[in-house]
């Protein structure tokens, strides 16, 4: 990476760097403990390098309206298709007893317990 | 019989286009790669989906499922990504310039960055193998319900991008170096360059949103 | 623009085979589509028979229970996915589009091509994995496409490979219609026909990688057991049905869109008045493409998602009949003291409005939530589906295919034969699906192959119906593949004296469209405000 190419895209540069450092500060918080929050955070994050990759390195800054449209669109349906299937699975309601439901809640908290001491349990990467 | 075989061209000079003016088929083009592009996101968006709702319902296990993934390597693959990207974006400015030896240097730059991606990203799988996550190996099954869902998507979402960056790497080079190392592209002819990079700053986008979701859950 | 067949047109520019094969004219790929997709629906057409024989009786006719659920899969995905989903944009869109926008060309007439190929390559997939027929319906459901001892991998592939050819047509239409319409063919001068074009060619492009994806992701449940759909493994199989839904109540606008336009563009030539309401029907055909992506789940009231999203998608799905009703309305208002010419084209879009008003309003009944809860399953979503896809698109594309067919081949059809082809078509559909009303009313479950003894009549008239409605397309299609070798009729360029771009070049069009890209200065529909 020689000066001479810094001088031809010197905003590709600095918009790299921008990158990086967003990227360093996602694993940063994700080693922090913010409960729901984290996600958000992560996806916000991502959110803004995704935009800063289209916008400076794929100039859609400098493209019509047309493309910029068309560039949406996929985000659009992509919440549509989320909230779509968000509004069923997690507002279903479980037709069996409330014994039945209780007893399956405390089998899913053991293994994941178990689960969670075996993984501890073998040798750390 | 193809119109475009009997015409001639001289490099910089745009191919001709029997029913369009150039920039038309400059316009046209890079408008029809942006439509390509957005069936892209859609395709990975069914993934997203997916992980999203078995997230939100199995946060617990998928958790516990990600540690096995590793953060730093994965935010290295990504800082790869994303410095191929800036190779790819300064190529496209050297092409705008004619600087072909430029656009051939950058391209083969961004296209080993690839190559160290899916490098990276071979031993990861191959671990994953180690300790019989990988949906091929014959002891997956014996894995707990909702982890299998998670390395599922993991190497479905991986695998399809792994895949992707081929193709980029591939397309980069056929339609990209091939020709720069022909002094082919100019001021006035510099499209599959910058479509090119459109492809690939696609596969970097996908994994700005891969590495988030997949290693760093919880 | 000369009159005489001899003369240099598209069809004998160069006539060798390899021409044909390799062709990258827009006007030759659309017959390439055509004798593909017609062959693929006659084909379809035989499964459909084989089906309606053996319900012509209770008890088993020919075929057992198990060779029933193949039979209706391979009807299914046959005439979905090879013929009707191409269907008008691959033969009509293809060859009109350039007409009617004054270019040579679409914009990457190379990629036209691959995407006929695609297709091709698609159709020799499925038609390979009749080796060990698919019997899951054409929806494929998990857990039973998972588990299920037939080609569901190679089925899938081929609706993936398809899926291709879909969308990158779709792409190719999107942009040829925002860079080549020729001077002074502005955005609201375009054809109706045109802009229902690019409504379904952009639910084309961002619908189909959703389907292609969950194809994809099945065949990967199926191949490695991956655990996103299958519940043994942790997954959901209603997440398929989501996935496999959001594209593919999309797919029925792309059905049916190209249609409207076609209707648009045939009932005002011979009413002889400007179509009705010209900018509504922009904005509904947009409209529907939008709001059709709000509904999906309409599908799966009884699968067992929540009570909230069955309320939701059910609210939603009113919305979408509102823009269809519209075009009802305003293509009755269009013939509305229209000087009517009953032509064989005038005739078969007649019979769409009335098919399709029937097949709106038995969806009208679908979308309300209570009565799906009932009908869904039963021989009365069969009936509304198929006056939605037979009555609506199929009829849409007999009507294109006979109101251009002098562009397309320079020559005129014989009109008796070709209006009793309508004739057996409309008596025969009628005969089939009308009854089928009645049989869902009453609990006859689909995809059954047996029924009780009280469905015994329905059956069999429906069946009679089914083989009537075989013969009339026979007719019809036969009719115009006798006239296009046969006839000696020369149209002239312009038979309805009607008002187009595609109107103003000779019959059958030279290899570049026009002698002199056109310059627009006329609204389209002006009948009646000029020497027309």
């Amino acid at each position: 990476m020689s000066t001479h190419e810094e001088h031809h895209s010197p905003s590709h540069f600095f918009i790299l760097g921008v990158l990086l450092f967003l990227t360093v500060v996602t694993v940063g918080v994700a080693y922090v403990d913010m409960g729901n929050f984290n996600i958000i955070v992560a996806m916000f994050v991502a959110s803004i390098k995704a935009l800063l990759v289209a916008v400076f390195f794929m100039h859609l800054k400098f493209e019509d309206g047309i493309t910029r449209f068309f560039a949406s669109v996929p985000i659009l349906l992509l919440a549509i298709m989320i909230g779509g299937v968000f509004i069923d699975n997690p507002l279903r309601v479980d037709p069996r007893a409330p014994e039945q439901i209780t007893q399956e809640k405390m089998k899913y908290k053991k293994e994941v317990e178990e689960l969670k001491a075996r993984e501890h349990g073998e040798a750390h990467h | 019989m193809t119109a475009h075989s009997t015409h001639e061209v001289s490099p910089g000079d745009p191919p001709y286009v029997h029913h369009m003016d150039s920039k038309t088929a400059y316009e046209a083009a890079k408008f029809g790669m942006w439509l390509f592009l957005a069936t892209e996101l859609l395709l990975f968006g069914v993934m997203f989906c997916s992980f999203a709702v078995y997230r939100a319902m199995y946060l617990d296990i998928f958790h516990v499922a990600s540690q096995h993934l590793s953060k730093p390597i994965g935010a290295f693959n990504t800082a790869v990504l994303l410095f191929s990207s800036y190779m790819a974006a300064a190529a496209v400015d050297d092409a705008k310039k004619g600087n072909n030896q430029g656009v051939t240097k950058k391209l083969w730059g961004t296209i080993l960055c690839g190559l160290v991606f899916l490098l990276v990203k071979s031993y990861e799988y191959y671990d994953k193998w180690q300790h019989e996550l990988f949906p091929l190996h014959p002891n997956f099954s014996k894995n707990f319900a909702h982890y299998k869902s998670f390395f599922g998507l993991y190497f479905c979402m991986s695998g399809i991008h792994a895949l992707h960056v081929i193709i980029g790497m591939f397309v980069l080079w056929f339609y990209g170096v091939r020709k720069s190392s022909k002094g082919r592209f100019s001021s006035r002819y510099f499209t599959p360059v910058e479509l090119g990079a459109l492809y690939w700053h696609l596969v970097d986008l996908i994994w700005i949103y891969l590495f988030p979701l997949l290693y760093l859950v919880g | 623009m000369s009159e005489s067949h001899n003369s240099k047109n598209y069809l004998n520019h160069e006539t060798t085979l390899w021409s044909w094969l390799t062709t990258v004219d827009h006007k030759r790929i659309a017959l390439l589509y055509l004798f593909s997709l017609v062959t693929f629906f006659f084909i379809g057409g035989v499964a459909a028979l084989m089906i309606r024989t053996e319900l012509a009786y209770p008890g088993t006719q020919i075929m057992s229970a198990d060779s029933y659920n193949r039979w209706f899969t391979m009807h299914g995905v046959i005439m979905i996915f090879l013929f009707i989903v191409p269907g008008i944009p691959a033969v009509m869109g293809n060859f009109l589009l350039p007409l009617m926008i004054g270019a040579k060309d679409v914009a990457f007439p190379r990629l036209n091509l691959m995407s006929y190929y695609i297709y091709v390559i698609g159709a020799v997939m499925a038609v390979m994995s009749l080796s060990a027929p698919v019997d899951t319906g054409w929806t494929f459901y998990a857990p039973h496409s998972i588990q299920t001892q037939s080609a569901v991998i190679l089925m899938t592939a081929a609706a993936f490979v398809l899926g291709f050819s879909s969308i990158l047509t779709g792409l190719n239409f999107i942009v040829t219609i925002h860079k080549l319409r020729a001077p002074g063919m502005y955005w609201m001068r375009l054809p109706i026909f045109v802009w229902t074009i690019y409504a379904t060619s952009v639910i084309q492009v961002v619908a189909t990688p959703v389907v292609g994806m969950t194809l994809l992701l099945l065949l990967f449940e199926r191949a490695f057991g991956v655990g996103i759909f299958d519940a043994t493994k942790g997954g959901d199989p209603v997440l398929f049905e989501h996935l496999f839904w959001f594209y593919s109540h999309p797919v029925v606008y792309i059905m049916v869109l190209p249609a409207f336009g076609i209707v648009g563009e045939i009932i005002p030539v011979f009413s002889r008045k400007p179509l009705f309401g010209y900018k509504i029907m922009v904005i509904s055909s947009v409209g529907i493409a939008a709001v059709g992506f709000l509904v999906w789940a309409h599908h799966m009231f009884v699968s067992g998602i929540s009570d909230t999203s069955a309320a939701v998608f059910s609210i939603l799905t009113f919305g979408v009949a509102i823009p269809t009703a519209i075009k009802v309305f305003n293509w009755i208002s269009t013939m509305y003291r229209g000087s009517i010419t009953f032509s064989t084209p005038m005739l078969y879009a007649m019979a769409f409005v009335f098919l399709f008003m029937i097949a709106g309003t038995t969806g009208g009944y679908l979308a309300v939530l209570a009565v799906d809860v009932y009908f869904h399953d039963t021989y009365f979503v069969v009936a509304h589906f198929h006056y939605t896809i037979q009555g609506g698109a199929v009829i849409g594309l007999v009507a294109a295919l006979h109101h251009w067919f002098p562009k397309i081949t320079g020559k005129m059809y014989h009109e008796g034969t070709a209006n009793l082809g309508w004739l057996l078509v409309m008596f025969g559909f009628n005969l089939t699906f009308l009854p089928q009303f009645v049989l869902g009313f009453h609990g006859m479950p689909r995809r059954y192959y047996d029924y009780l003894p009280q469905f015994a009549d329905l059956h069999f008239i429906s069946t009679i119906g089914a083989y009537i409605n075989a013969l009339g397309y026979s007719f019809a299609f036969l009719n115009l593949l006798y006239a296009w070798i046969f006839s000696r009729k020369l149209a002239g360029d312009n038979p309805y004296n009607a008002i187009g771009l595609e109107w103003m070049t000779s019959s059958p069009p030279i290899h570049e469209n026009f002698e002199v890209t056109p310059v627009v200065d006329f609204e389209p529909y002006s009948y009646g405000t000029k020497a027309h």
